[in-house]
């Protein structure tokens, strides 16, 4: 992508994938690529071609997360160079194929865009998150996608921060793009939640359509959060929880955190506060695959970052 | 039974409180790990008061290697494991973990059916469905679970509240709560599996605090009043629509029926939308009550909503056994057991 002054060419996007199960048990991306690699109609687009692709088909199969290890971390380098085939835990075999297939990460043989599909039992609502603050790219996209679906909402994530960040299944393409639609249980298919998802994947698709026939789009402001800092429960010595997301927190996702706002209820009904300098907006409140990770929720800022115009080359 | 006729039952020495029967159903994991905590006092009675003797509270942890794992179960559900025929049938090669488990909770709470057992069970359970708070009985005219119902339903006002019936003899039932004299499963929802809600986990907690209250003013003496309850009765369950090759399910709960647990399901009404966005209805002849609409642990059994018919059950007015009437009825019982 070469940039100049306030404007991009890309090249366009030929090949793009939809990632659905890389954790196995988050339903509507599984039941979505599932629905399309019967008949995938609905994701053609003039100009591209669109592969739905279940990543963690051992996870789907069992309705966990993962078998061995969470996939969405495993596309480190260490481990898509490891050797030692079959006996690699299942995940960094998986990431490795996918590397193969969609990849190599980093290389001119990349695919363009991934799309990799997600739920959360957060209050998220529709989010698509981000990697990068300087993909045009991308962020155009997300433009385009948080215009066509208005007045419903679809907010951006950003997650640039150099520990927090983790190496996710959709970074094996040159534009990565995570789709996060909540709130959902683990395991269970909403038709509300599904629906979203499936609109939000019909105008990204839409974009590239347009893009790829030589649209071009102008410079943008786009409204995102950027993570900030990740928030464990508070635990005993032994490393138990002893507290719960407060009620007054709870559901409450993107919505401002102000210093002494209650944050934690111990199981004994003591309220704990946020402590921070200042307002944050957290986000992944809840979400249950992160008790095991020490996260409660993350806090990020708002900002608004500039897209510049972007066409293709 | 006369409205005004006083049933006077065995006083409830023994109550067991459990948690974590399903290993990701959280609020009861974390109570009873707090209650455990708990040394003296707030849950038992103590030496001071004019009752005989203090309650015993039992408080267990069902199912702790699913805990760990925080899975519903690791070989199979555990709450499927408590039929006489699992408890007592003979075994042979592997014994999956649940079934040395619940043989375990038997001799610790039970035996199921003989005179040693809890006086009362009290499974603690969540549930995806939006189904407030429910006891869930295999007993119709269990006095006791019903006005413990009644009870909880006077002191939490503001919580949803239902009794559900499942018809199932004393042979066949399954499930822990059948191992006690009395026994029910306190099942709250809507929380996903894996996360414990503040609201639900304060819901849980009120609801067994009320329930032990309940049992202390029952054996100091206290006169409960007859009335009436609205009883759930489970009638079928209903799957989801599926694949006939891959049996993966073709639709997904309707959005209008989505969360709608309890509210009259009328034949005609949405039942499921397929992936292609075709409503399909309910063809039932009678208007039925949904609950369990959308639980996760059920699409493996496959049941999408269970459907249930509402009836009004008179309760009578209960109160406990005097010394003399309990001796009676020990002698009763134990040579009820000789035959």
């Amino acid at each position: 992508m070469s940039s100049c002054g306030n404007s991009a060419r890309v090249t366009e996007a030929r090949r793009v994938a939809i990632f659905g199960g890389t954790h196995g048990n988050e339903m509507s991306g599984v039941t979505l690529v599932n629905l399309w690699v019967k008949n995938a109609a609905e994701i053609q687009r003039k100009r591209v071609e669109t592969k739905p692709f279940i990543t963690n088909p051992k996870a789907v199969e069992k309705c966990s997360r993962y078998v061995d290890t969470d996939l969405n971390r495993a596309f480190t380098p260490e481990n898509l160079s490891a050797p030692g085939g079959d006996d690699l835990p299942y995940e960094v075999q998986q990431a490795q194929e996918i590397n193969r297939i969609f990849g190599p990460k980093g290389s001119p043989e990349a695919y363009d865009v991934v799309f990799d599909l997600h739920n959360t039992t957060s209050n998220m609502g529709c989010t698509l998150i981000l990697e990068s603050s300087k993909d045009h790219f991308n962020l155009q996209m997300m433009n385009y996608i948080k215009k066509a679906i208005a007045p419903a909402s679809c907010l951006v994530l950003l997650n640039e921060h150099p520990l927090l960040k983790y190496s996710t299944s959709r970074s094996v393409a040159k534009h990565p793009v995570g789709l996060e639609v909540g709130p959902q249980p683990q395991g269970v298919l909403r038709s509300n939640i599904f629906e979203a998802m499936r609109v939000i994947l019909k105008h990204a698709l839409d974009f590239i359509e347009l893009f790829n026939e030589g649209m071009e789009f102008p410079p943008c402001s786009v409204e995102v959060f950027r993570v900030l800092e990740r928030i464990d429960y508070p635990r005993d010595a032994n490393g138990n929880i002893i507290a719960m997301v407060h009620p007054n927190l709870q559901d409450c996702d993107w919505e401002p955190l102000n210093p002494g706002d209650p944050m934690f209820l111990t199981f004994d009904g003591k309220t704990i506060r946020y402590q921070g300098s200042g307002t944050v907006y957290p986000t992944f409140i809840n979400e249950a695959a992160y008790y095991e990770k020490q996260q409660a929720f993350v806090t990020t800022r708002r900002e608004a970052l500039v897209a510049s115009a972007i066409g293709k080359v | 039974m006369e409205v005004d006729e006083v049933v006077c039952l065995p006083r409830l020495s023994r109550v067991a409180v459990c948690g974590g029967t399903h290993g990701n159903e959280l609020s009861g994991v974390y109570l009873v790990r707090e209650l455990l905590k708990v040394k003296k006092g707030v849950m038992e009675k103590e030496e001071e008061q004019e009752e005989e003797e203090p309650l015993s509270v039992l408080k267990v942890l069902s199912n702790p290697r699913a805990m760990q794992q925080c899975r519903r179960y690791v070989d199979t559900d555990l709450n499927r494991c408590f039929t006489h025929a699992t408890l007592n049938g003979l075994t042979s090669g592997t014994v999956p973990y649940e079934m040395i488990r619940s043989r375990e909770l038997n001799a610790m709470l039970g035996p199921k059916g003989r005179s040693g057992a809890v006086d009362l069970v009290c499974d603690l359970h969540n549930t995806t469905a939006n189904m407030g708070l429910c006891l869930i009985a295999y007993s119709d005219c269990d006095w006791i679970c019903l006005h413990i119902f009644r009870h909880l339903q006077r002191k939490m006002p503001d919580i949803p509240m239902r009794y559900i019936h499942f018809e199932v003899s004393n042979k066949e039932s399954y499930s822990l709560d059948s191992v006690g004299k009395h026994g029910f499963a306190m099942e709250i929802g809507p929380q996903p599996h894996g996360v414990v809600r503040s609201n639900v986990y304060t819901a849980m907690k009120a609801g067994v605090q009320h329930m032990l209250d309940w049992v202390c003013f029952f054996n100091s003496g206290t006169l409960f009043e007859g009335e009436s309850v609205d009883v759930f009765t489970m009638i079928k369950h209903i799957d989801y629509p599926r694949d006939s090759e891959t049996r993966n399910i073709t639709a997904a709960v309707h959005p209008h029926l989505q969360d709608r647990d309890f509210c009259p399901l009328h034949p005609e009404d949405p039942l499921f939308q397929t992936f292609s966005g075709e409503t399909l209805r309910y063809k039932g002849n009678e208007p039925l009550y949904p609950f369990f609409i959308n639980e996760c642990a059920y699409y493996e059994k496959g049941i999408a909503l269970s459907l249930a018919r509402k009836r009004r059950v008179v309760i009578p007015t209960i109160r406990v056994q005097t010394e003399q009437e309990q001796a009676a009825h020990v002698q009763e019982l134990a040579s009820e057991e000789e035959e």
